[in-house]
């Protein structure tokens, strides 16, 4: 099983997903980005799916599990650069993402992330 | 390959491939397998997703309530369509109640209850063949548009 | 095949042997094609009724040639299966002057139907090929019908126009949400002013699109709903929840520029300034 690295960048944390994901590799993360929270006392998470070919129910829910685990440690989830037949893929299949903010790419997501922040101060 | 040598047949035998369930490494391999089928195939992007995708809540379906199982991705053919057929099996305990299980949101297990229903609207024909003590068979195919 | 069939066929065999020369050159003048070419297909012809095979798939693969050949200088399928016939007429003068009439007669009924199945055979090659050039154009009509243009900076619109099929509407989209990767671009304007009529499976690839485009992090607003449309969508019981839909394309685009922090100002539409907002 491959770990997905976290990155920290401020105070915001930067998980960038470059492999074939394996459910085990999920829970993995899910883990290691809760506990990375409170090490660092983030206020942001970015979790890039660009390089993602696929998003199943299985990974679809740890993306919104993430996000409300996230949400209860103060630090705002946004999902970045899904592909469009990805998430053609998921409207098929059912899955909206409810509570899960989303942003085209990298940079999108830290704008959104400020925006959040300056909105919520 | 060539594409002529077996033209009358509906299926081409030398490209049946089969690949065996065991531990949740072997869903990422199903995903790998049948992306390279669907490429072959000439599904497009969005096609050879819905089908991975597909594959991948059969395979996990079958490992999570069957303990594992086994695959065989196949090209099929209809005149001159192109397809992708995939049948997952296993030895499990088997659906009592089909028409429930298709039904989005009921689970027996800690998924979301998307899977079955779920990969039904993914791809273009659907057979579920399971009864109790008797394993269940999902069989799909996508064509190529 | 009788006795008598056989010796007729052979006789005109014999006759298409012995008066090549004059039967080619007769054809060329009836048919209105060069000598060269027709005696090219009068040779396989003859080598083979020479070798006495039923086989005619080298004389088809030089009359497809030839049919597509005249399609492309402009004649009628008509008049390429006209100008094969003629061959029929350029060996009657031959059969005609022939000594041994009866035999040559007969085979030449024979001679006739091989030569109506070879012209049929050109309408038929020529019908294959428009075919082909219709589902080319057809796929080109897809991918030309369905421009994703840029309005602003972070505002990309589909203006569509005509009828929608599933099909169409699918490439559409999936256009769409390719475009909002590649500009990076937040909103996106679905303008269907142009769209006569709306049914259940294209307003749900309407939905879904807005709803994959809100899974990549873009907002989506549907303008030009017509009357009837609106009608349509609230008698089949179609749900457009929270999604934006204006009448125009301009109340759409001022709708987007307030979303991303555009402050349109200016009275009669005489004058319109635009201020970009830093945030």
């Amino acid at each position: 099983m491959q770990r997905v690295p976290v990155l920290k960048l401020g105070d915001v944390l930067i998980v960038s997903i470059q492999v074939d994901l394996e459910d085990q590799s999920v829970l993995a993360l899910q883990e290691d980005l809760a506990e990375a929270v409170v090490a660092h006392g983030a206020k942001g998470v970015i979790i890039d799916i660009t390089a993602v070919e696929i998003v199943d129910s299985f990974i679809g829910r740890m993306l919104a599990t993430i996000a409300s685990m996230c949400g209860m440690l103060d630090a705002q989830t946004v999902v970045v650069g899904m592909r469009p037949a990805v998430a053609i893929t998921l409207v098929e299949l059912g899955l909206s993402l409810n509570g899960v903010r989303t942003a085209l790419n990298l940079e999108k997501g830290v704008a959104l992330l400020d925006h959040l922040r300056s909105a919520a101060s | 390959m060539s594409d002529d040598r077996n033209m009358a047949d509906d299926r081409n035998m030398a490209d049946d491939q089969n690949m065996a369930i065991a531990s949740s490494a072997d869903v990422v391999g199903v995903r790998r397998l049948v992306r390279s089928v669907a490429l072959e195939v000439g599904l497009s992007l969005v096609d050879q997703t819905k089908i991975v995708t597909a594959a991948s809540e059969l395979a996990r379906n079958a490992l999570v309530y069957a303990g594992g199982g086994d695959v065989r991705v196949e090209t099929v053919r209809n005149g001159a369509r192109r397809g992708l057929k995939l049948t997952v099996s296993d030895d499990g305990p088997g659906i009592p109640d089909i028409d429930q299980a298709l039904s989005d949101g009921w689970t027996t297990g800690t998924g979301l209850g998307l899977g079955l229903g779920g990969s039904r609207r993914l791809v273009d024909e659907f057979d579920l063949a399971s009864a109790p003590g008797k394993g269940t068979t999902v069989t799909v195919t996508k064509w190529a548009r | 095949m009788s006795v008598h069939a056989d010796v007729a066929r052979r006789r005109v065999e014999e006759l298409l042997r012995a008066h090549e020369e004059q039967a080619v050159r007769r054809w060329a003048e009836i048919a209105k094609a060069s000598p060269e070419e027709l005696g090219e297909i009068y040779q396989a012809l003859l080598s083979v009724l020479d070798e006495g095979r039923d086989d005619f798939a080298d004389v088809r693969g030089l009359l497809a040639d030839l049919s597509r050949s005249r399609a492309r200088a402009g004649y009628a399928p008509a008049d390429t299966a006209r100008a094969v016939f003629g061959l029929k007429e350029a060996l009657y003068e031959v059969v005609e002057a022939d000594t041994d009439g009866v035999e040559a007669a007969r085979g030449f009924i024979w001679f006739s139907r091989l030569i109506d199945d070879l012209g049929l055979f050109t309408f038929e090659t020529y019908a294959d090929a428009r075919e082909k050039i219709i589902l080319d154009q057809a796929e080109q009509l897809l991918e030309l019908s369905t421009p994703v243009v840029k309005l602003w900076e972070n505002i990309v619109a589909v203006p569509l126009v005509g009828t929608l099929d599933s099909a169409r509407t699918q490439v559409v989209m999936e256009k769409l949400l390719q475009t909002l990767v590649d500009t990076g671009a937040e909103h996106a304007v679905i303008d269907i002013t142009g769209v006569p009529a709306v049914d259940t499976q294209v307003a749900q690839h309407l939905l879904k699109t807005v709803v994959a485009a809100r899974l990549m992090g873009a907002e989506c607003i549907i303008s030009g709903i017509r009357p009837q449309i609106a009608h349509t969508i609230v008698t089949l019981g179609i749900e457009f929840g929270d999604i934006v839909t204006k009448a125009s394309l301009a109340d759409a685009l001022a709708h987007a520029f307030r979303r991303s922090g555009f402050q349109v100002s200016g009275g009669g539409g005489a004058h319109v300034a635009i201020r970009a907002e830093r945030v």
